[in-house]
């Protein structure tokens, strides 16, 4: 006879407020499995833990039901606490009767009687439960990180600084991301690469960081601590072992039309090419696309024609011999234990083309087509000292300094009209920063910047923009722009200043547009090899929003930087540092724990159809033979591998011979829980 | 071929030249333009402002006769009309319990309405008639096209073109010879209604939009609206007095100037009836035919 | 007024934690609805719609991932197709299978959540109880 008992939580007011948890209790308590049914105030507290306890060793319960807030919050608290009192934590079950009862219901009877048989189909849920043991699997303990930027390689070094093997994969040409595009960085004004890139060469060079760039991951495998990550390294057709960095093969490529992409397109590059002068590593890469010989190789193959080796002048003039045109991309596997998204952001594009249906462009602002409006990044690049122009402010139409520029905060962010609810969290400061960056360069400049709100939230974030309107003379105009277009040489910028009451237009030289920040293109594609879940924008979803922000709902990958949401430099090397501790925390120990959670086949009853190894997703069933005592194989039955079964339970629904059950759901559990409900 | 057609009040008055040049227009193209039977007055801007019931209501009645006709499309010529037509249409589709309602207040059933056609959307998609007819070549004539606001707004109703860079005037008049320029103001109000309560801001507004599309370098402003017409043709002498340098901008329904690369008589068409004369415009184009026929030299 | 009786079976990952993030949120609901927690869509037997029904229950409602997006990749597809067929059984046994709704909703769509709830509620509310399997009257 079971002996179960039932503990019912007030959680303060949060459930009592609208259902009779005493009620709730005491109807429970007649049920003939049940031997103790309370309600108290805080379960989850240490007395409300300890009611648990003393009621398992007072009562000799062989079952506990909590009902309270959901599983996912406090289902390890109570088994802990249970195992703890010596019975097995998987006899323990929850009833969610918080966030799926109190709290989207009235206060009123049938609020009760849906509390009332929640916690009774878990009783009879519980009643099914079997004690089970956690599985261990061992850890490999070597992260995957996704992404070089600043985010990455922070994960990385704090990884490989406690004694870890990283792997960092990056999809361009060289590590640093957009922090390696940047001027100088709020509110220091740093200069960005001075500090970005000793810490790109500390990764470069540690001994525990191994560094595939250009590469991208083309599959990942297997379940947390025990992950094969097949990475595809993309054909760079330059050795970076052999090759020298001297430069020659980009002196005498004739491909010249390339757009720039480190430079926004502001300028043009050759088609063999280092993406900028502090690359790391600082070896070329021959952009297909753009390379003569691999344009003439891909001509020959699509008409059927024998390839031709063309101009091929780069190979010829590389005294290292390291230039080949034989090789092409390489897959590489990897074993790792832990895998870090670390994707970082791409801006959103005002033009009339969007990757995205829900996204609109700016026509208003003549979809940006005007050469001298431009987008953050690209303003930076201008900045820069090492940009297309040297880092003086010029107009890209015609190379002149501007006399007057407006900048247009909020360009997408916070609109829904373009598709875009949300704020992107960097452009105040970094608007400010531009005006100020301007008029230091361009004396007697005007700026005039116009925006919605200043959100400068950070540490010396508000001194900060209040010394571009108040030291440095910008003209902030509360207020949006409407239209641009050009006139007389101008670009006529029509706004309004609602503080002021008046429509403003301004006759501006150029526009630079505070665009939206945007997750990474493929960033769906990744998420879904990764299976991990993300947001209508593509922004990856975190475990949790307050308590988990680095974890995912999948174990064993982690998040840092942009790609959970837009954030600074500062917030995405402390998030980086955080994920990097999660890790080390996954890699401490040489054998996990997991969840017990896993299917089983009885193999008496299988027939060997295998329908369950074509359901299952992660390979997890494998053949057995069933021999006589004389070895003969009498027939091949399936069974399931419990370190690598995840626990979906899609090959015991599978089962024409329901010879597969799923520990913690099995068949007997859920009918029992379906027959418990009042229906 | 054949399109279902809702003149609207202002084609029947103040808009005389734009049914007289559509009107024949169609009959040179061999299109034939179904009527719809005792149609109403679409309410224009009173019926909406007034309640939005009978701002519904009213060019529904048009919607109902029309789809009980076994009309598939309307061609409302007056940006007004078509907007009004197109909205009553957009918001019953969208909302069961008001199609009801204005099904009762109508006592006329009310299923798929018909599909409402804007004049340019009407003219593109007769293009293909169009082009092989083209005989008095417009020597490149340069137009500013002017779209207003009815057209192309509010985007979810009209779903035409693009709202903010929109090209579809432009694809009509340069189809048949014309040179459309590139200007600022094509998307910029007129003033509307505002033409009897507050002159004052459309001769304003006005004299903006003439002055950019004059520094583009345009010979005549191209509009699709009646009211734009009203606004720029007739206002237009207020607008340039005392403007050194403002010459005549004549102003054209853009059915006009398909008519007149067609051929067609223009005072069959109704130029004769502008504010500002056309003829200028007229002599110019003969001249440029007969140059281009050998005559003058 | 008849109040429907609706038994939902929800994938742990994505819909259970979206009806957790309506609680959170507060959303209004019916209280018509009993979740049942599942991994995964893919673990869904139908046999489970079956005995729902049998043991009264007037409508079920079975919600996973969005398809692609299934946290343990595929099991959502699974549960979509046995469901196409489930369906068309349900129909050839007499049984209106308009009373089993199928929904993709995901972590963070509490409202979607909710209003398939109020939305499914209204439905069988609209359809009536559920009066038994045909025939199973003369087996009792």
């Amino acid at each position: 006879m079971a002996r179960i008992g039932v503990f019912v939580c007030h959680c303060g007011e949060n459930i009592a407020r609208t259902v009779d948890c005493a009620a709730v209790a005491g109807s429970v308590a007649d049920h003939p499995s049940v031997v103790c049914s309370v309600d108290y105030k805080y379960m989850c507290s240490d007395p409300g833990q300890n009611l648990v306890k003393d009621a398992i060793t007072e009562h000799g319960l062989d079952g506990v039901v909590v009902a309270a807030c959901s599983p996912h919050m406090h289902l390890k608290t109570f088994r802990r606490a249970a195992s703890n009192a010596g019975l097995n934590a998987y006899l323990v079950e929850m009833a969610n009767i918080r966030e799926q009862c109190a709290w989207i219901h009235p206060r009123t009877p049938e609020t009760t009687v849906k509390a009332t048989d929640l916690v009774r189909a878990m009783v009879e849920k519980v009643k099914q439960n079997v004690p089970l043991e956690p599985i261990r699997i061992p850890v490999t303990p070597t992260a995957l990180v996704i992404g070089g930027g600043i985010a990455g390689i922070q994960a990385a070094l704090d990884i490989a600084e406690a004694g870890r093997d990283v792997i960092i994969v990056e999809k361009e040409p060289s590590l640093g991301g957009h922090m390696s595009q940047l001027s100088e960085t709020f509110p220091t004004l740093d200069c960005s690469q001075c500090i970005l890139t000793p810490r790109m060469v500390d990764a470069y060079q540690h001994p525990r960081i191994k560094l595939y760039t250009y590469s991208e991951v083309e599959k990942l495998e297997g379940y947390i601590g025990n992950f094969e990550v097949t990475i595809r390294k993309k054909g760079r057709s330059v050795d970076i072992d052999t090759c020298t960095g001297c430069g020659a093969c980009m002196e005498v490529c004739p491909s010249k039309k390339a757009l720039d992409e480190f430079d926004m397109g502001l300028r043009t590059r050759t088609a063999v090419y280092t993406p900028f002068p502090q690359a790391v590593p600082n070896k070329p890469v021959i952009d297909r696309e753009h390379c003569l010989h691999y344009k003439a190789e891909a001509r020959a193959i699509a008409r059927g024609k024998p390839v031709k080796a063309v101009c091929q002048k780069c190979a010829k003039a590389c005294a290292a011999d390291a230039i080949s045109f034989d090789g092409g991309d390489e897959l590489i596997k990897e074993k790792v234990g832990a895998v870090v998204v670390a994707t970082g952001f791409q801006l959103y594009s005002v033009a009339k083309d969007q990757p995205e249906p829900y996204l609109e462009g700016y026509g208003e602002y003549g979809y940006g087509a005007d050469p001298d409006i431009v987008d953050g990044l690209q303003f930076e690049r201008l900045a820069s000292a090492s940009g297309p122009t040297g880092g003086k402010i010029l107009c890209p139409s015609n190379g002149q300094a501007p006399k007057t520029i407006v900048f247009i905060q909020c360009t997408g962010s916070r609109d829904p009209a373009k598709g875009i609810e949300y704020c992107s969290g960097v452009c105040c400061m970094y608007t400010a920063k531009h005006a100020m960056l301007y008029q230091h360069s361009v004396h007697g400049g005007r700026a005039v910047v116009f925006y919605m709100d200043i959100r400068a939230t950070g540490k010396g974030y508000d001194a900060f923009t209040r010394r571009a309107a108040e030291e440095s003379g910008a003209e902030y105009v509360r207020g949006r722009v409407s239209a641009i277009y050009r006139a007389d040489g101008k670009l006529v910028v029509k706004g309004v200043d609602t503080l002021g009451g008046e429509p403003m237009t301004v006759q501006a030289d150029m526009v630079v547009l505070a665009t939206a920040i945007r997750p990474q293109p493929g960033i769906k594609e990744l998420a879904q090899k990764l299976s991990i879940s993300y947001d209508q924008h593509g922004f990856l979803n975190e475990a949790h929003p307050k308590l988990r922000p680095v974890e995912t709902n999948t174990a064993g990958i982690f998040l840092a930087g942009c790609s959970q949401a837009p954030r600074d430099i500062p917030d995405s090397v402390a998030m980086a540092s955080a994920t990097a501790a999660k890790v080390l925390a996954l890699f401490s120990r040489s054998e996990m724990e997991r969840e017990p959670q896993v299917a089983k086949v009885d193999q008496a009853t299988c027939s060997g159809c295998f329908h369950c190894e074509r359901a299952c997703a992660y390979g997890a069933v494998e053949h057995l033979e069933v021999k006589d005592r004389r070895g003969n194989v009498l027939r091949v039955v399936a069974q399931i591998n419990p370190g690598v079964c995840q626990g979906c339970g899609t090959c015991a629904a599978n089962c024409p011979s329901k010879s597969i059950e799923l520990d913690g759901f099995t068949d007997a559990q859920v009918f029992a829980s379906i027959q418990a409900l009042s229906l | 071929m054949r399109f279902g057609y809702y003149p609207g009040c202002s084609l029947h008055a103040t808009a005389r030249e734009f049914s007289e040049s559509l009107l024949t227009l169609v009959k040179a193209l061999d299109v034939q333009l179904d009527e719809v039977e005792d149609w109403a007055c679409c309410g224009a801007s009173s019926a909406h402002a007034t309640n939005h019931l009978l701002g519904v209501a009213l060019p529904a009645r048009t919607l109902a006769i029309a789809e009980g006709q076994g009309l598939d499309n309307i061609v409302a010529p007056c940006a007004a009309c078509y907007g009004r037509l197109a909205g009553a249409a957009h918001e019953i589709e969208g909302d069961a319990a008001l199609k009801g309602q204005v099904a009762e207040i109508l006592k006329r059933p009310l299923g798929t309405p018909p599909e409402i056609i804007n004049v340019v959307g009407f003219l593109q998609s007769l293009l293909p008639e169009i082009q092989p007819r083209v005989v008095k070549p417009l020597d490149g004539l340069k137009v500013a096209c002017y779209y207003g606001c009815l057209l192309l707004r509010p985007h979810k109703v009209t779903r035409f073109d693009d709202r903010e860079q929109p090209e579809s005037m432009e694809q009509v008049c340069a189809a048949v010879g014309a040179t459309p320029v590139a200007w600022n103001k094509r998307i910029e109000c007129c003033g509307a209604g505002f033409s009897l309560s507050r002159t004052g801001s459309v001769i304003r507004m006005g004299r903006e939009i003439l002055d950019d599309a004059r520094a583009a370098g345009a010979e005549a402003v191209v509009v699709g609206c009646p009211m734009c017409h009203s606004n720029l043709d007739m206002r237009q002498p207020a607008m340039n007095r005392g403007q050194a340098g403002a010459g005549a901008l004549p102003v054209l329904y853009i059915t006009e100037l398909v008519g007149l690369a067609m051929g067609l008589d223009p005072k069959a068409m109704g130029l004769q009836r502008h504010y500002v004369s056309t003829q200028p415009l007229l002599d110019r184009l003969s001249t440029a035919v007969a140059v281009a026929e050998g005559e003058v030299s | 007024m008849f109040e429907p009786r609706i038994v939902a079976f929800v994938c742990n990952w994505c819909t259970y934690t979206g009806a957790d993030l309506a609680g959170t949120s507060r959303l209004p609901m019916a209280t018509n609805v009993r979740i049942v927690r599942l991994p995964c869509t893919g673990r869904i037997d139908p046999l489970f719609i079956v005995k729902a029904f049998e043991r009264g229950a007037d409508g079920v409602i079975v919600s996973g991932c969005h398809p692609g997006d299934c946290h343990y990749s595929e099991g959502n597809y699974h549960a979509r197709r046995r469901f196409r067929l489930f369906k068309e059984l349900m129909d050839f046994t007499g049984i209106d299978s308009d009373r089993v709704t199928f929904s993709w909703v995901s972590a963070s769509q509490g409202q979607k959540w909710a209003d398939v709830v109020n939305g499914t509620t209204e439905r069988i509310r609209a359809l009536g109880p559920f009066e038994g399997y045909p025939g199973s009257e003369e087996v009792a």
